[in-house]
């Protein structure tokens, strides 16, 4: 992991306002609370044994994007639970694509990693990975819509997303790239897999860059100062805290971000309202998954 | 008109009355894709690509997802060996996996003689494997106008497989029917040219010979016209393609013999690389490669 400076500005989180880092966390919340309960279906067998792809440990980012940077098109892979309900798509309509059902938000044609929102302009992605960038380039430029793609660090050292975001220069296209950087490619670290870093790829195309860590109240800020100079290039390090498939777990994570801003926000004198919202969002989730977990017919 | 000039007004009226766009590299550069792209170079529809050939896919395809029902332009067929991926990855499967309309109008160019290992013949065999696109070669002016209705009435990306030497032709060109040939010729793309001409030779020595011209490769349909001069075609058929005999012309073949129980053969590009010598060359079969293929199906039996 690549944890040097990662600890935040402190003091950042006091210029948003109290309703802005209280909408942070639910979403936060809403997000973890709901990979646990998909980890729980998927361990316990109560749920189609597909290819899955969990986003807890990057809640955090997703939720501070959707806040900074609201109302664009999205385009994602694989790993976008987190986006998805953090820019407002059905958790319901995810719950059930990941059953395989035909009310899932793709019909069950999407599974984990080819999820999609149309209520929210969250576009469906392939499964080939990077492609989401060069299409999302051209969506932005078809449409002139602000638009938002997101990748991970591997997917970033595709030819074509590199070719992508050249041209996403040149063409002055509205669009925010965002690399997801967990610093491994299923187990293998960045460094084994190349020298170069994906701000100085991105910089050296022209366009502004920037290495952050995933604390939600730096990269909020950051956002607001790139968003009318766009494109722009935010390589976010975070920590994944299951398997890249699946939700096997290797140990604790080298930081937990979720914590971290729980206890911010307790130091920013809102410790009622974040156990409110702990408490309401594990309630509500655990309601979601209720009939999955515990089918009725069992629960005599 | 030729058929440059049709494909020119009609894109010409894309871009200007349906903000439509056309995206690829070199647009502007000398001869404007052989005359069928217009000389407006400062339009803003008119997408010049960096010369990237793994990424100019992607974004065609984010065009059409913005509605813009793009003409993405592949100046030499065998490029696509790159440039499909998202073709055939996301445009042709968006409509089963989340509903959406992925319209590209996919003009893949055959360059076909002296263009070496990569850029000769068409390629049209490893897009008619894949699920929800569409693959025709037209070559007259009807024909073009014809292809481009059915695109612009349908939602799902088309690929059109071109030659260069289709852009010349300023005429129709019908099929030719007897009712007792000795054989039917099937052509496709620029094959058609050689075959008619083989077809005056072969009548001389008397062989009478049917063509019907290939121009919807998928899906391939075995009209009844096609059941009815196969069935009365005493040595069956043969299938002439632009591309490698593995791909498109035996998966027609097979086709048309499910339907029609005569035995259907095919020639295309050979099974070897091109060189750049002339004698090194692989293009489409020639009017003598055809002659003799025919004859030796005639003289065997």
């Amino acid at each position: 992991m690549k944890s040097s400076g990662l600890s935040g500005t402190k003091g950042l989180s006091k210029m948003f306002s109290k309703e802005t880092s209280l909408q942070l966390f639910k979403k936060i919340c809403l997000c973890r609370n709901f990979e646990l309960n998909v980890k729980k279906a998927f361990d316990t067998g109560r749920m189609p044994k597909i290819f899955i792809y969990l986003s807890l440990g990057q809640e955090s980012a997703a939720a501070a994007l959707s806040l900074a940077f609201p109302d664009v098109a999205q385009f994602s892979q694989h790993r976008a639970h987190s986006l998805y309900l953090c820019y407002g798509g059905s958790p319901q309509k995810l719950r059930d694509e990941l059953l395989g059902l035909p009310i899932g938000c793709a019909g069950g044609m999407g599974g984990s990693a080819s999820i999609h929102s149309p209520e929210t302009r969250m576009f469906g992605h392939d499964g080939h990975m990077g492609t989401q960038v060069k299409i999302g380039l051209g969506y932005a430029l078809g449409s002139n819509e602000k638009t938002l793609i997101t990748m991970g660090d591997a997917s970033a050292e595709e030819g074509y997303v590199l070719g992508a975001m050249g041209e996403a220069v040149t063409k002055k296209a509205p669009v925010l790239f965002v690399c997801m950087d967990n610093n491994l490619s299923i187990l293998t670290e960045v460094k084994v897999r190349r020298s170069w870093t994906m701000v100085d790829e991105a910089m050296a195309k022209g366009m502004p860059a920037y290495d952050l860590p995933d604390d939600p109240w730096i990269i909020m800020h950051l956002v607001e100062r790139v968003r009318n100079n766009l494109p722009a290039f935010l390589n976010i390090h975070y920590c994944r805290e299951l398997w890249h498939g699946g939700t096997g777990c290797d140990g604790p994570p080298e930081w937990n971000r979720y914590e971290l801003v729980k206890t911010e926000l307790i130091l920013l004198g809102f410790q009622q309202e974040v156990r409110e919202i702990e408490n309401s969002a594990a309630h509500y989730v655990e309601n979601l998954w209720e009939d999955v977990l515990y089918p009725i017919k069992e629960r005599a | 008109m030729t058929s440059a000039e049709t494909i020119r007004e009609i894109t010409r009226k894309h871009l200007t009355e349906n903000n439509g766009v056309i995206l690829g590299q070199c647009l502007s550069a000398v001869g404007w894709v052989g005359g069928t792209v217009p000389e407006i170079p400062d339009h803003p529809n008119m997408i010049e690509l960096s010369m990237d050939d793994t990424s100019g896919c992607g974004i065609a395809v984010g065009y059409a997802l913005a509605g813009r029902k793009p003409i993405f332009i592949c100046r030499y067929q065998g490029f696509m060996w790159y440039n499909a991926a998202d073709f055939v990855n996301y445009a042709a499967k968006a409509k089963e996996m989340w509903g959406y309309k992925v319209p590209i109008f996919i003009r893949s160019i055959a360059m076909e003689i002296g263009a070496g290992p990569v850029a000769g013949g068409s390629h049209h065999g490893m897009i008619m494997r894949m699920p929800g696109i569409p693959v025709c070669a037209p070559m007259t002016p009807e024909e073009y106008r014809s292809v481009w209705d059915y695109f612009m009435k349908h939602d799902e990306p088309l690929y059109v497989s071109e030659s260069r030497k289709g852009f010349a032709i300023n005429r129709e060109m019908p099929d030719i029917t007897h009712d007792n040939a000795d054989i039917t010729l099937l052509p496709i793309s620029s094959a058609r040219l050689n075959a008619f001409e083989a077809v005056k030779i072969l009548e001389k020595q008397g062989i009478k010979c049917n063509v019907i011209q290939l121009i919807w490769l998928k899906p391939f349909v075995v009209n009844d016209k096609m059941i009815d001069l196969l069935g009365n075609s005493r040595f069956g058929g043969i299938v002439i393609d632009t591309d490698y005999e593995n791909g498109a012309s035996k998966c027609i073949a097979f086709d048309i013999m499910q339907k029609t129980n005569k035995p259907t053969q095919v020639i295309g590009l050979e099974e070897r690389s091109a060189g750049f010598a002339p004698h090194l060359d692989n293009p489409p079969p020639s009017t003598e490669k055809i002659v003799n293929k025919v004859r030796q199906i005639v003289n065997r039996h």
